[in-house]
Order: C-alpha cells, then sequence, then structure tokens
C-alpha cells in the first residue's frame, strides 16, 4: 500500500497518523511532506527503520521547489520524480493520502 | 473506502465527506466509512451547532442505513486518546483496532480521504 504525507510533521500530526498505519506499506512524502525528510527535523528518527528497509521516498520536484537538497535528507530516503511517482502507484496501490 | 480524519466545525471536511458519501450511495457504489484521528469526533453524540449557526449534520449518520451505508469503522485508539467509547456516538458502528483499521484500508480499490 501506498502512504502519502503532503503537510510538515512540525505542523501537524499526519505523520504520526500515517506511521501509526503504515505496516509494511511505502511512504511518499510530497508538498509540505518533503520537510519531515529532513535530516535535521525530530521526524528523521522516526522514519529510520522504514527508511532503511527502503520504503520511504521524497518527491525531487518538492524538495526542489523548497531549496531542499538530497544531501539535507536522512539516510535512506530515495528521491523520486514523478515518473517515480506512477511506478509507485502502479506497483504498491491502493493510495491513502494523510492529508 | 472514505477516511475522515477531521473534526466537524472547524473545517469543512466533515460535512463535505458526508455529502460525498451520499452522492456515492446514489450510484450504487459499495460505500465504507473509516474513522480515525480527529474523525471519530464526528460521531460524537450530543452535537448542536445551532449557536454557531451551522448544519447540524450528526443526525445525517443516522440516516446512511437507509442507503444500504452500513459499513461504519471506527478507530479504538483513536477514540481512547479522546476519552470516548463507543457509547458515546451516534450511530452503531463498528470499533476496530489500528492494526485492523490499517488491514481494512489496504483491501479497498479506492480511498478518498477528508
Amino acid at each position: 500500500m501506498l502512504h502519502t504525507v503532503n503537510k510538515s510533521p512540525l505542523q501537524t500530526r499526519d505523520l504520526d497518523s500515517c506511521l501509526a498505519h503504515l505496516g509494511d506499506g511505502r511512504l511518499l512524502l510530497i508538498e509540505d511532506g518533503v520537510y519531515a525528510a529532513l535530516a535535521a527535523a525530530p521526524s528523521a528518527s522516526q522514519l529510520a527503520d522504514a527508511a532503511a528497509a527502503g520504503r520511504v521516498y521524497a518527491l525531487g520536484p518538492d524538495m526542489e521547489a523548497r531549496g531542499l537538497a538530497a544531501d539535507h535528507l536522512a539516510a535512506n530516503i530515495q528521491v523520486v520524480d514523478y515518473q517515480g511517482v506512477v511506478q509507485l502507484v502502479i506497483d504498491h496501490g491502493p493510495h491513502q493520502a494523510w492529508v | 473506502m472514505f477516511v475522515n480524519r477531521k473534526a466537524p466545525h472547524g473545517t469543512i471536511y466533515a460535512l463535505e465527506a458526508l455529502e460525498v458519501v451520499l452522492i456515492s450511495a446514489a450510484f450504487d457504489q459499495d460505500v465504507s466509512l473509516a474513522f480515525l484521528d480527529d474523525g471519530v469526533l464526528q460521531l460524537r453524540q450530543g452535537q448542536n451547532a445551532n449557536a454557531i449557526e451551522m448544519k447540524n449534520f450528526a443526525p445525517t449518520y443516522r440516516a446512511l442505513e437507509g442507503y444500504d451505508i452500513e459499513k461504519l469503522y471506527v478507530e479504538r485508539e483513536s477514540l481512547e486518546e479522546r476519552g470516548m467509547s463507543s457509547d458515546d456516538l451516534v450511530v452503531p458502528v463498528e470499533v476496530v483496532d489500528r492494526n485492523r483499521m490499517s488491514e481494512l484500508m489496504q483491501g479497498q480499490d479506492v480511498i478518498m480521504s477528508f
């Protein structure tokens, strides 16, 4: 299953709820959700296990728009482009948006 | 499945979700509703929005059965975090734990999030 989070974890608790239901699903961080992927953010430790398992992704265009580069991200978070998003939906649907 | 995660009157999400659920039922869709996080507050008994001049839509949840919408799932942990139990709700629902809620989501063809 594919989950998306589009809010900063410093602003809402959507990421917490998502992670509580993630199971063995994939997490794609989009829009302001990409801030959750910052190595400096408190959410980095929450994401560590899923990231180490290769199950956390961040959308590159949303990172670029916010001035975030790959080396700002916590370990093992994979950056995807729009085509990558389509592939995630194909491979891991259904999709739950934690809006 | 419609996933409801917002409290009832502070934003338009809850009312909009209910409208879309009723429309879906009119088109004979196989509808289920999930309530978790602040979404469980939508079902709280005793709501009266008259003084804030908002629509009192909580009673509408009781009408869902008439549209053959009977699959209402409420997350136990979300209720407990808000000091509630199934006795506090306006309609009979199936209370499920967080793991079961994840499984239910996983089994859907389409999930609409509100």
